[in-house]
C-alpha cells in the first residue's frame, strides 16, 4: 500500500541500502574536488546550525558587563554559574510539573493512537477511510480556531486548571497523527495474514492487539512517544491559554524570565537550555529510530 | 448481518472513544467559533446579535490602518521564504548525505536537532542573531556579515518594513530544515536500486540523472513536505511572540487574534481564526482527498 | 546500542532529571484565605523597588493576610494584561490587580469585572483625602472603581547632562522650534539625539507634540470628542512628529523597550529621552546620576497625568484581604512608602513634601498648580481597544511615515471607541 502522506511511520530498522551499509551508489564518479567540496559544505552548514547553540552556551556563562548584544560573540572574559543558578532556582518548579505534563501525554497518546491505528489499517469496517480522512484534518487545523470556546468548554468540566487540563488537550489534539503514525506502521509490518490466522484460532479484537500486535509496536511506540513528549513540552500556545506562570509547564515560565522589561540575558539563556534539555536528551539517544521512522514513512511496497 | 457486524463492530467500538472526542473538540469547537464569528460580540458583555459575514468583510474593508490585510502580506511573505528556504536546505543536505558518507549520522543529528528546541527557547537567542543595529552598533549576525567582509549583508532584519518577514523566517528555516532533509532522505532511500543503475548504463550524467530520474521520483515526497511546511507556517506563533513581541510590524493573523482577545473582542478574533481555518482548508482537504483516492487505486 | 537499550537508557536519564528536579521543588502553596495575591506588572527596577515599599506597610497595617507577589513580567504590562483578561474571562481573578485609573478602566467595569468601591471610599476617609479633579475623573456613573496609589506625569524630557553639555547646550528648550535646533547640535555630535522605543512610547511621544501643538484644552478634547481628530492642528502635529521621528535610533527604534532606550542615556549615547517619570526611579535604582529633567518643549503648564491603581475584582476568593490592602494602598503612610521609591507622588493631597527625593518634590508642587491633561498611552484618556488602534496606528506610521494614512486611522479609532 502506498503511504503518500509522508509523516512520521516506519518499520524500525535503521534505514540501509538493500545490500546493507549505505553503499557506494554507481554512476556516480566521486572525484576527490568533489568529495572536498561536499564535506566542505557540510562542515560549514554545522558551523551555522551550531551558531545558536554558541551564542546561547557562551552567554549563559558570562558575568556583569560581559553579557549584551554587542558582545555576544566573544568569550567570557570570567566564567561563572550565576546565571545558571537564577534560572534553575526560577524554572525548577515549572520543570518538574512540565515531566508531569509531558510523560502522560505521551503514554496515552501512544497507546490509543496504537489501538485507532489498529482498527484503521487491519480491523477495517465500512467507511474506515473516511472515518481516518476526518481524524486527520484535525491534525491540520489551526488552533487559534478552537483556543477561544475551548476554555469555556474545560471550564464545564471539573479537571484541574493547568497540568490536568493540558494532558487532555494534548492527548485529544494528538490523537490525529499518533493514529496516523501507527495506521501506517502496522500497514507496513503487519501482515494482513497475521491477522486472519488470529482470526481463524478464535481471537476476537483486543485478544488479537493485546497479544499479536503490540508486542511488535515498539518501534512505532517510540515515534510517537518521541513526538508526543517534545510537542507537548515545547507548547506555549495552550499553556498561555489555559494555564499561568504558577501552574505551567516550562515555556511560560521561559518567557516570563525572558520577557521582563530589562531581562537578564544571561539567566534567559541558561533558561533556554534548560528548557531544551529533556527533549534533546531524547533526541539524541533516541533520534537514529526516530529518524528512521520518519524516512520510511514512503516506502513504497 | 448480525456476523458482519460482529466483525467489524469491535474495531468502531475501540475507535469510538477518538471519535467522540474528535466530534466535539474539533468540528464541535470549529461550529461555535464559526457561530462566535457571526456574533456581534466585541467586548466581556454577551453578544448583541448575530451580524451575519459583517465581522469578516470588515476586516478587509473596515480595519483601521488596514491591520488585517498587512497581516496576511506578513503571514505570505513569511510563508513564501519559509518553504523555499526549508525545502532547500532540506533537499540540499539530503542529496549530501543520500550516496552515504563518513560521519554520516553524526550530520544528520546536528542538522537534526533544532527540531527538539521550543521556539520559545530559541526566540530567546535568535532576537540576538537577528539584532538592527548595523555598523558600530551591530549585534548578532551583522558583526558577522563584517567579519567576513560581506558588509553589504548587513541588514535591519525583522524591522525591515518590507521584508523584515522575510528575517523572521530564518529562525523556523533552522529549526526545521532537518525535517526536511530527514523526508527526502527516506524518499532516496525509497527509490529502487535498479532505477539508478539503469540510468548510468544509459549514459546519464550527475546532473541529469538527479533531474530527470531521482527528483520525478520524489514528487510525492516533494507534495508532503509543501503540505506540511505550509500548514505549520499558517499556525506559527511562538516564534513571533518569542522574537518580536506583538507588535504591527510582524504582525501575523495567528497574533492578531491573541491581541484581540486581549481586549475581549471575541467576534473579530473568531473571525480570523475562522478565516485562517479556510486557508489551510483550501489546501489541505483536496490533498486529504488525493491521498485518500490514491491508497484506494494501489 | 540496541533499541531497548536505549530506551532504557533514555527512561533513566529522565527518571534522574525528574529526581533531581524533585528534590529542590518548592512548597507551591495555592491560594488559600490568609494569601492577598497581588497582579502588577512591577517585576524589576524602581517599580519593583515601590511596591516592596508598599508590601512593607502591608505587613505592618494587615499583618493577619499574606501577601502573594502574582507579578507578570514583561512589555510595561502587555504580558500581565494578557493573562489577566484571560484569568477574568475564566473566573479565576486575582486577589487585587494593578491598573491604569481613568478610560482603561471602563472596560472592566461594563464587563462588570470589578466592585464598587463608594463606600470604602467613604469609610475610609478618602472623599476628602484626594483632589476633587481626579475623584471626578475616577467616578464613572456616581460610582467609584479603584484607589490611586500614585500619580505619575508622562510629559517628562529626560537629559543626559553630560552629553548636552558637550554639544553646547546649555538650557533645555522650552518651544517645539528650539528642541529641534537643540536636536541638530546634538546630531552634530554624532549621539543619538532623541532616543526612542517601540509601541506605547512612540504613541507617548506623539502625544506630547500634539499637546505642544494643540494646547492642554483641545488635547484633552481629543479624547472626548470635542477636538476633532482630522483638523489642520493634528496636521501640523504630525508633520512635527515626523520630523521628531528623524532624530531617533532609526534602526532600533521598533526594537527597544523604554529601558533600552534608557540604556542609550546612560551609556552616553544618546542626548534626550521622552518617558514618564518612573524613569527616575529606575535611574536612581541603577544608580545613574548624571541626569536632568524638564516638561517636553512646548507643555509648558500642564502635567500629563496618570495613576496606577488597585481594585476589588468580583469574585475574589478573600475580598477582606483584599480590601485591607486597598485601605493600606490610599493611605498617607502606605503612599509615601510606594511613592518614595517609585519616582512617583501620592495622589492624596496630605503628602509631605520633604520626605521626597528631589524630583518628586518638584512634582508634587506642580501637580497642584498645573493643568492637568491626560494620557491614552497610559489610559487615562483611551480604552484599552482604543490603545491598540493607536499603537498600531503609531507602529505603521514608524515603518512608512504616512501622514494621511495615520490622520484618517487615528481619526477611525477615535470615532469608533469614544463613547461621547
Amino acid at each position: 500500500m502506498t503511504t503518500d502522506i509522508v509523516t512520521p511511520s516506519l518499520p524500525g530498522e535503521e534505514i540501509v541500502a538493500p545490500s546493507g551499509r549505505p553503499a557506494r551508489v554507481p554512476g556516480t564518479g566521486s572525484g576527490m574536488v568533489w568529495r572536498t567540496v561536499r564535506y566542505g559544505l557540510l562542515i560549514a552548514f554545522v558551523i551555522i546550525m551550531l551558531m545558536p547553540l554558541y551564542v546561547l552556551v557562551v552567554t549563559s556563562f558570562k558575568n556583569g558587563s560581559d553579557i549584551g548584544v554587542n558582545g555576544q560573540w566573544n568569550l567570557p572574559t570570567s566564567w561563572t554559574l550565576k546565571s545558571w543558578d537564577k534560572a534553575w532556582e526560577r524554572l525548577h518548579d515549572s520543570f518538574l510539573r512540565t515531566f508531569e505534563l509531558a510523560i502522560p501525554v505521551a503514554l496515552i497518546s501512544s497507546f490509543v493512537g496504537a489501538a485507532n491505528g489498529f482498527v484503521l489499517s487491519r480491523w477495517r469496517f465500512p467507511g474506515a477511510d473516511v472515518v481516518f480522512t476526518l481524524i486527520l484534518f484535525g491534525m491540520f487545523i489551526p488552533y487559534q480556531a478552537i483556543m477561544i470556546p475551548l476554555g469555556d468548554v474545560l471550564n464545564e468540566t471539573s479537571i484541574q486548571k493547568g497540568i490536568p487540563r493540558l494532558i487532555l488537550v494534548h492527548v485529544i489534539y494528538g490523537l490525529p497523527i499518533c493514529t496516523l503514525i501507527f495506521r501506517n506502521y502496522y500497514a507496513t509490518t503487519v501482515p494482513v495474514e497475521m491477522i486472519e490466522a488470529a482470526n481463524v484460532d478464535g481471537a476476537g479484537l483486543l485478544r488479537t492487539f493485546r497479544s499479536i500486535v503490540l508486542p511488535l509496536s515498539l518501534p512505532g511506540f517510540v515515534v510517537t512517544i518521541i513526538w508526543q513528549f517534545t510537542s507537548s513540552w515545547n507548547d506555549y500556545l495552550f499553556a498561555i491559554f489555559l494555564s499561568n506562570t504558577r501552574n505551567g509547564p516550562i515555556t511560560i515560565a521561559l518567557n516570563a524570565l525572558a520577557g521582563a522589561q530589562s531581562p537578564d540575558y544571561a539567566a534567559s539563556m541558561a533558561g533556554a537550555l534548560i528548557t531544551s534539555l529533556p527533549t534533546l536528551v531524547v533526541y539524541i539517544l533516541l533520534g537514529r529510530w526516530f529518524i528512521g521512522g520518519l524516512m520510511a514513512g514512503s516506502v513504497k511496497s | 448481518m448480525p456476523r458482519r457486524l460482529r466483525q467489524w463492530g469491535p474495531g468502531l467500538l475501540l475507535l469510538s472513544p477518538s471519535l467522540i472526542v474528535l466530534a466535539v473538540f474539533v468540528y464541535g469547537l470549529i461550529g461555535w467559533t464559526v457561530n462566535l464569528s457571526l456574533q456581534d460580540k466585541h467586548n466581556a458583555l454577551p453578544s448583541e446579535g448575530f451580524v451575519g459575514l459583517d465581522n469578516y468583510t470588515n476586516l478587509f474593508t473596515n480595519d483601521i490602518s488596514d491591520r488585517f490585510t498587512h497581516s496576511l502580506r506578513n503571514l505570505a511573505v513569511f510563508t513564501v521564504v519559509f518553504i523555499v528556504g526549508t525545502l532547500v536546505m532540506g533537499v540540499l543536505w539530503a542529496v549530501l548525505l543520500e550516496r552515504g558518507a563518513r560521519a554520516e549520522g553524526l550530520f544528520r543529528t546536528i542538522y537534526l536537532f533544532p527540531m527538539a528546541v521550543s521556539f520559545v527557547a530559541s526566540g530567546v537567542v535568535w532576537r540576538w542573531l537577528m539584532n538592527s543595529g548595523t555598523g558600530d552598533n551591530a549585534g548578532g549576525l551583522n558583526v558577522i556579515f563584517s567579519g567576513l567582509h560581506l558588509g553589504f549583508l548587513e541588514n535591519r532584519w525583522w524591522t525591515d518594513p518590507n521584508w523584515g518577514m522575510a528575517a523572521m523566517a530564518l529562525p523556523a528555516i533552522w529549526q526545521l530544515s532537518g525535517y526536511i532533509m530527514a523526508l527526502f532522505l527516506a524518499g532516496f532511500r525509497g527509490i529502487p536500486h535498479e532505477l539508478r543503475e539503469a540510468a548510468v548504463m544509459d549514459g546519464a550524467s550527475t546532473f541529469q540523472l538527479y533531474r530527470q530520474v531521482l527528483f520525478p521520483q520524489l514528487t510525492p515526497v516533494a507534495l508532503s513536505a509543501l503540505i506540511i511546511l505550509g500548514h505549520m507556517s499558517m499556525k506559527m506563533f511562538d516564534l513571533i511572540m518569542s522574537v518580536s513581541g506583538p507588535q504591527y510590524l510582524t504582525e501575523v493573523p495567528s497574533v492578531y487574534i491573541w491581541q484581540m482577545l486581549l481586549t475581549n473582542d471575541q467576534a473579530k478574533a473568531a473571525a480570523i481564526a475562522v478565516f485562517l481555518l479556510l486557508v489551510v482548508a483550501v489546501v489541505i482537504v483536496p490533498y486529504l482527498v488525493y491521498v485518500n483516492r490514491a491508497e484506494k487505486r494501489s | 546500542m540496541r533499541l531497548k537499550t536505549r530506551v532504557a537508557v533514555a527512561a533513566v536519564a529522565v527518571g534522574t532529571l525528574l529526581a533531581s528536579a524533585a528534590c529542590t521543588t518548592s512548597d507551591n502553596s495555592g491560594s488559600t484565605p490568609k494569601n492577598v495575591e497581588v497582579f502588577t506588572w512591577w517585576a524589576d527596577g524602581g517599580e519593583k523597588a515601590g511596591l516592596d515599599g508598599l508590601v512593607d506597610q502591608f505587613k505592618k497595617d494587615c499583618s493577619q493576610y499574606t501577601f502573594v507577589n502574582g507579578a507578570v513580567a514583561g512589555g510595561a504590562g502587555s504580558n500581565a494584561k494578557t493573562v489577566l483578561a484571560q484569568r477574568l474571562t475564566q473566573s479565576d481573578p486575582p486577589d487585587t490587580f494593578q491598573a491604569h485609573a481613568g478610560a482603561e478602566l471602563t472596560d472592566y467595569i461594563n464587563a462588570g469585572q470589578i466592585e464598587d468601591l463608594s463606600q470604602e471610599y467613604k469609610d475610609w476617609g478618602l472623599t476628602n483625602a484626594f483632589p476633587s479633579g481626579l475623584i471626578s475623573n475616577l467616578t464613572v456613573n456616581g460610582k467609584i472603581y479603584s484607589v490611586p496609589a500614585n500619580i505619575h506625569r508622562a510629559n517628562v524630557l529626560w537629559g543626559n547632562k553630560t552629553v548636552l553639555a558637550s554639544a553646547g547646550i546649555t538650557q533645555n528648550a522650552t518651544t517645539l522650534d528650539g528642541f529641534f535646533a537643540d536636536l541638530d547640535k546634538l546630531k552634530a555630535k554624532n549621539v543619538t539625539p532623541l532616543a526612542l522605543g517601540k509601541d506605547w512610547t512612540q504613541l507617548m511621544l506623539f502625544e506630547s507634540v500634539l499637546i505642544a501643538d494643540l494646547g492642554a484644552d483641545k488635547f484633552t478634547g481629543l479624547w472626548n470628542g470635542s477636538t476633532p481628530w482630522n483638523g489642520a492642528d493634528v496636521t501640523k502635529a504630525i508633520g512635527d512628529f515626523s520630523k521628531l521621528l528623524t532624530y531617533t535610533n532609526k534602526d532600533t527604534r521598533d526594537t527597544y523597550d523604554w529601558t533600552d532606550a534608557e540604556k542609550l542615556i546612560m551609556t552616553n549615547k544618546a542626548g534626550y529621552q521622552l518617558m514618564g517619570d518612573w524613569e527616575a526611579a529606575d535611574l536612581d535604582a541603577k544608580a545613574f546620576k548624571d541626569y536632568n529633567y524638564t516638561v517636553f518643549p512646548g507643555n509648558t503648564g500642564t502635567y500629563q497625568w496618570l495613576a496606577d491603581s488597585f481594585v476589588l475584582p468580583k469574585g475574589a476568593k478573600n475580598a477582606e484581604g483584599t480590601k485591607c490592602w486597598l485601605k493600606t494602598v490610599g493611605s498617607a503612610a502606605g503612599q509615601q512608602a510606594f511613592n518614595t521609591k517609585k519616582g512617583s507622588i501620592p495622589a492624596r493631597t496630605d503628602a509631605v513634601a520633604s520626605a521626597f527625593p528631589a524630583y518628586q518634590q518638584s512634582a508634587i508642587g506642580d501637580w497642584k498648580s498645573l493643568k492637568q491633561v491626560p494620557s491614552c498611552a497610559h489610559g487615562s484618556a483611551c480604552s484599552q481597544s482604543m490603545q491598540g488602534a493607536f499603537n498600531t496606528a503609531m507602529g505603521k506610521f514608524s515603518s512608512d511615515g504616512n501622514a494621511t494614512a495615520l490622520q484618517s486611522a487615528l481619526a477611525t479609532a477615535a470615532s469608533q471607541f469614544i463613547k461621547k
